[in-house]
């Protein structure tokens, strides 16, 4: 099959290996968009007052924006979109905008075709995701 | 106040979704994605595929809006003001591409309560047109000071 090809572009998994890390910083106006690319308008994202209002320091990452960049570390790492077959995610602390969020993952075990990655999300020195837990064919 | 249980094994009704390939262009925009797969439907026929490839997370897409209505559920009484998103865990199959047409359909697994929260857990299953099971999602969500 040719579709798993494009994007074939990094190297093998390794046990106990890392994954290459991703970093992006979402800017400013990150949560709108996403916001309209996913259909999730909870105001705590998009409304710096009423995120106030509710305790938050101001309006948030979606926690699903977020688990993106992990899953998109992993499908990077492996070669493209057909590889990502299961991934659970925790989510810890918030994340916001204009700040670096880092994901980094480990190659826990490879059997059967199938790699187990565990990876996490940081910024700022606090973890937005944990405990994630990725399976990719190879 | 405890938590009402009495809807855990309820399920609605499936909730069509029609993949478009815009929509998979600005959703894979929004996240940050550089794979051609995603946006260019040379790079995507070249490799084998129809359309435009959707990225795996594309399934809250079409996932979000069905556990939607299974958390505005009178029955289900989650409440709002105190929600957040504790947990998710995604199962792909085939991918999906533009053009293709997705069934999800919803039910409660579980709700209980645990040192002060409340637990609501859905589960969807998204098939596509074929019938092919293309995600299946464990969605929990947590109310604070139930």
């Amino acid at each position: 099959m040719s579709e798993q090809r494009v994007g074939d572009h990094t190297g093998e998994l390794r046990v106990g290996e890392p994954i290459p890390e991703l970093k992006v910083t979402p800017d400013r106006y990150l949560t709108y968009r996403y916001a309209g690319a996913s259909g999730d308008f909870n105001p705590i994202h998009i409304d710096e007052e009423f995120a106030r209002s509710v305790g938050l320091p101001g309006k948030i990452l979606h926690g699903l924006w977020s688990m993106a960049q992990v899953a998109r570390a992993l499908t990077d790492a492996a070669g493209g979109p057909t590889h990502l077959k299961r991934l659970s995610v925790q989510f810890r602390g918030m994340g916001v905008p204009e700040q670096e969020v880092t994901v980094r993952g480990i190659v826990r075990e490879i059997a059967d075709g199938r790699a187990i990655v565990d990876v996490e999300a940081e910024q700022s020195g606090s973890k937005i995701i944990r405990n994630a837990e990725a399976t990719l064919a190879l | 106040m405890p938590v009402n249980t009495k809807a855990i094994g309820k399920s609605f009704p499936p909730m069509r979704y029609a993949v478009g390939r815009e929509k998979i262009r600005e959703y894979s925009r929004a996240v940050g994605e550089t794979n051609p797969l995603h946006f260019d439907l040379d790079a995507a026929r070249a490799a084998g595929f129809s359309d435009v490839v959707a990225p795996p997370m594309f399934a809250v897409v079409y996932g979000l809006p069905a556990v939607g209505v299974a958390l505005f559920d009178p029955e289900v009484e989650a409440n709002f003001a105190r929600l957040v998103h504790g947990g998710q865990e995604l199962q792909w199959g085939p991918v999906l591409v533009a053009g293709d047409e997705v069934s999800t359909e919803v039910s409660v697994a579980d709700i209980f309560e645990r040192v002060g929260l409340g637990y609501y857990i859905f589960e969807s299953v998204s098939r596509n047109q074929r019938g092919e099971e293309v995600c299946r999602g464990t969605w929990t969500n947590i109310v604070r000071g139930v």
